[in-house]
């Protein structure tokens, strides 16, 4: 049980950094401003092995190496902005946090109370601003508030259906002092995170399991939330049934297992997409049935029953009617289920799998992983870092065409091994979300693949990079092109690729001024041993590679098509 | 099809709280018919009534979205017939206008309103009743010149014999069992 402080008087703006270290926390990524001076002062004070602050170039880096952070160690994260611009820059990285589900606690400083209201200097109503993409939000105007409300902002984000959460402080509070005691929130009246599961429901799950013929799992970020690697493994194992991840799902389940299937959705794999319309049932494991998942919704899972296992009720029934919800948590499901399900295996349905991932290898695969001419294409990269890593490495994209490669060609051993952008799809995601992601996992390799375009979106970055001598290894995959968009200009706009084209800056230089070793590659005949020199560095890298300019991505499910209807070419 | 359903919100006394739950029918473009805020019969928790018309199928999805704010305690939905409600309006006329003839006088008599304010410029009637009432007042009183009109939100009672402190307490033993089951999980951590 955790420690409670005895009273003794500090300030607000202690009493927060105290509860911050009653609740474990001891990385905080920031940028402080006028508003949140009194915090910072307070920092100073405070060992960097007790509470680590690490100062990024923007508040948006900071709020995506936040959730980066979360995502890799499985803890809340936690991200300072001051009021104002601070707070606002912000937004991007909440709401990226909060369509992926992922627990951050952000913490904004505001005007003094009484100025609040009066268009005060550097005051901006966040609170307001943030409500509709946080999971709770609070503004603190007396510093006695301070550690319950910091108890509850850390309960709720980490509980249930995790999320962010925003508390905005004001200066005054931060300023006077109070008796601390921390007391860890439990509970609150209001809600309840912990549902307990439906031995009905269980049941009869089971038995549409037991009696399913073509059964498909659909696997989902939920899973790695609340941390059921292990027990989705062992159901598998058991039932024999296929797993088919989606985007954020990646690296849950291992890629190289006999009973993957593949990724879901629209750049996903053959198999896992046209078998969703075959299947006799599909479950469907804390995901939500994302758009880009389904696809055309009235030709979606057109032979299934379904079960959805999912810890938000508010995501049961709200894309497709489902047979049997499990309203709980994943975990817990998929143990209950274990003990009710038979063991079992479908070698027929399988090898249907396999026959799709042989018509996918033949007509996409192939010419993408292993090209023997032609310019560099975006999935042999990718094969090539896969094997060479053994997929050991935590691996982070940014937003377009290279997110799509990385997802599908990258073969993942361990869970939370894949950091990207999902619900939101943010374009300068991944350079943040390297530097969050290294610094919470400081002893495995990070390797970011990032586009031309969204790597100058938060190319500052790179300063915080060299500031704390992060180590590491920035794949720019460059194509002169904002791709994805110019891949839909040259489907669906009869190839006017109107502002899609760059004309880009020489990256290495660039990375040179950050003290950051680097290398362009423009030919095949020096991928390979530029990757290795990469890989071999202790230091970080950037290696920037010229690939083909108008290259696509395939399969697609195009918008508006079924997922039966998913086009190779 | 579209019905119109009354939504009642029990939820913890918090700033900001009613413009949580607007946006929820905003950014599914469902327009708020009527909308009242007050005390409920348990201290420290607020009660909102609003009143919206729409699918059966949207009303679950926005209670279940609402339900999920945190500071929610408990949603009910229900359709016109599982509650009892009314509505209060008040009309502002001219005092000339009654002196003229008697004809407002009888048609607050027999609408059941009443003169809550008279003054030597203008009277206030009252009614209380169904929209449907007030507006057939509205209607009646029209041709003299009603200089104002006003009428409230909804408020509604419920019909269900369980009432929401039955609720709490059940959300209060769910709460605490969860409370003794997540410490022991974080022991063993
Ligand atoms: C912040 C933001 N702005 C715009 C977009 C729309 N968008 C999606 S992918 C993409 C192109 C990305 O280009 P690049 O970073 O070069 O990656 P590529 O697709 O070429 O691999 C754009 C503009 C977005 N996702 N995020
Ligand atoms: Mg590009």
């Amino acid at each position: 049980m955790a420690k409670t402080r005895k009273k003794e008087k500090i300030t607000g703006a202690k009493a927060l950094l105290y509860s911050l270290i009653e609740e474990n926390v001891n990385t905080i990524f920031g940028y402080p401003g006028g508003a949140i001076m009194p915090i910072y002062n307070e920092l100073y004070d405070i060992e960097d092995n007790k509470l680590n602050h690490i100062l990024t170039r923007h508040e948006q880096g900071a709020a995506h190496a936040a959730q980066a952070y979360a995502m890799v160690t499985g803890k809340t994260g936690v991200c300072f902005a001051t009021s104002g611009p601070g707070a606002t820059n912000l937004v991007t990285g909440i709401a990226n946090a909060f369509l992926d589900s992922v627990p951050v606690v952000f913490i904004t400083a505001q005007v003094v109370s009484n100025l609040i209201g009066s268009d005060a200097f550097q005051e901006t109503d966040i609170q307001g601003i943030s409500m509709p993409v946080t999971k709770w939000n609070y503004q603190i105007t007396q510093a006695k508030d301070i550690p319950e409300i910091i108890s509850k902002a850390f309960f709720i984000a980490g509980s249930g259906r995790p999320g962010p959460v925003l508390i905005d402080i004001t200066k005054d509070a931060q300023m006077q002092t109070l008796a601390f005691d921390y007391q860890k929130c439990t509970h609150l009246r209001s809600y309840n995170p912990n549902i307990p599961l439906n031995p009905a429901d269980i049941e009869s799950a089971a038995i549409l399991i037991n009696h399913a013929r073509k059964p498909l799992i659909l696997a989902g970020h939920g899973i790695l939330l609340s941390k059921a690697g292990k027990e989705l493994k062992a159901f598998v194992e058991k039932t024999g049934i296929p797993v088919a991840s989606t985007l954020l799902g990646l690296s849950v389940f291992p890629s190289r297992h006999p009973l993957y299937a593949g990724l879901l959705g629209m750049h996903g794999n053959y198999g896992p997409n046209i078998k969703t319309n075959e299947a006799d049932l599909l479950i469907a494991i804390g995901m939500r049935f994302d758009d880009r998942v389904t696809g055309d919704l009235k030709r979606y899972a057109t032979n299934a029953n379904i079960i959805h296992i999912e810890i938000d009720k508010s995501e049961i029934n709200k894309i497709v009617e489902v047979d049997i919800e499990i309203h709980g948590d994943a975990k817990e499901a998929l143990k209950a289920l274990i003990n009710k399900v038979n063991a079992n295996s479908y070698p027929e349905w399988l090898s249907e799998f396999k026959s799709c991932n042989k018509i996918e290898t033949a007509k996409v695969i192939k010419q993408e992983c292993y090209p023997s001419r032609g310019e560099i294409r975006m999935g042999e990269i990718v094969s090539l870092i896969s094997e060479k890593t053994q997929g050991e490495a935590i691996i982070i994209t940014d937003v377009g065409q290279h997110q799509m490669a990385t997802a599908r060609y990258y073969k993942f051993k361990n869970p939370n091994s894949f950091i990207t952008s999902g619900g939101l799809g943010t374009m300068g995601f991944g350079l943040p979300a390297a530097v969050g992601a290294k610094i919470g996992k400081p002893n495995v390799p990070v390797i970011a693949f990032i586009g031309d375009g969204g790597f100058q979106m938060t190319i500052q970055e790179l300063g915080t990079i060299f500031q704390y001598k992060l180590p590491v290894k920035i794949i720019i995959l460059n194509n002169n092109f904002l791709g994805m968009v110019r891949q839909w200009q040259d489907m669906f706009f009869d190839k006017r690729y109107a502002s899609t084209e760059l004309i880009n800056p020489d990256f290495v230089k660039i990375a040179e001024g950050f003290d950051i070793s680097g290398r362009r590659v423009k030919e095949r005949e020096t991928l390979e041993i530029s990757i290795d020199e990469m890989l071999s560095r202790e230091k970080s890298y950037l290696l920037e590679i010229m690939v083909e300019k108008e290259g696509n991505i395939f399969p697609m499910i195009e918008p508006g098509s079924s997922v039966s209807e998913i086009k190779l070419c | 099809m579209k019905k119109e359903f009354t939504i009642s919100i029990f939820t913890e006394h918090h700033i900001g709280i009613l413009n949580q739950v607007t946006t929820i029918f905003t950014r599914r473009q469902i327009n708020i018919e009527s909308i009242a805020a007050s005390a409920s019969a348990v201290k420290g928790i607020h009660k909102l009534t609003i009143v919206v018309i729409t699918t059966e199928d949207m009303i679950d999805k926005v209670q279940r979205h609402l339900e999920k704010l945190i500071d929610v305690l408990k949603v009910f939905v229900h359709t016109n017939d599982e509650i009892i409600y009314q509505e209060i309006a008040l009309y502002k006329v001219r005092t000339t206008e009654i002196m003229i003839s008697n004809k407002i006088e009888s048609i607050v008599r027999s609408s059941n309103a009443r003169f809550l304010e008279i003054t030597p410029e203008y009277v206030v009637i009252e009614k209380t009743g169904h929209k449907q009432d007030t507006t057939d007042l509205l209607n009646e009183l029209d041709p003299y010149g009603v200089l104002q009109f006003v009428r409230s939100g909804r408020v509604a009672i419920t019909k269900q014999t369980k009432e929401l402190m039955a609720y709490l307490k059940e959300m209060d033993e769910a709460n605490n069992q969860s409370a003794v089951h997540s410490q022991q999980s974080a022991v063993g951590n």
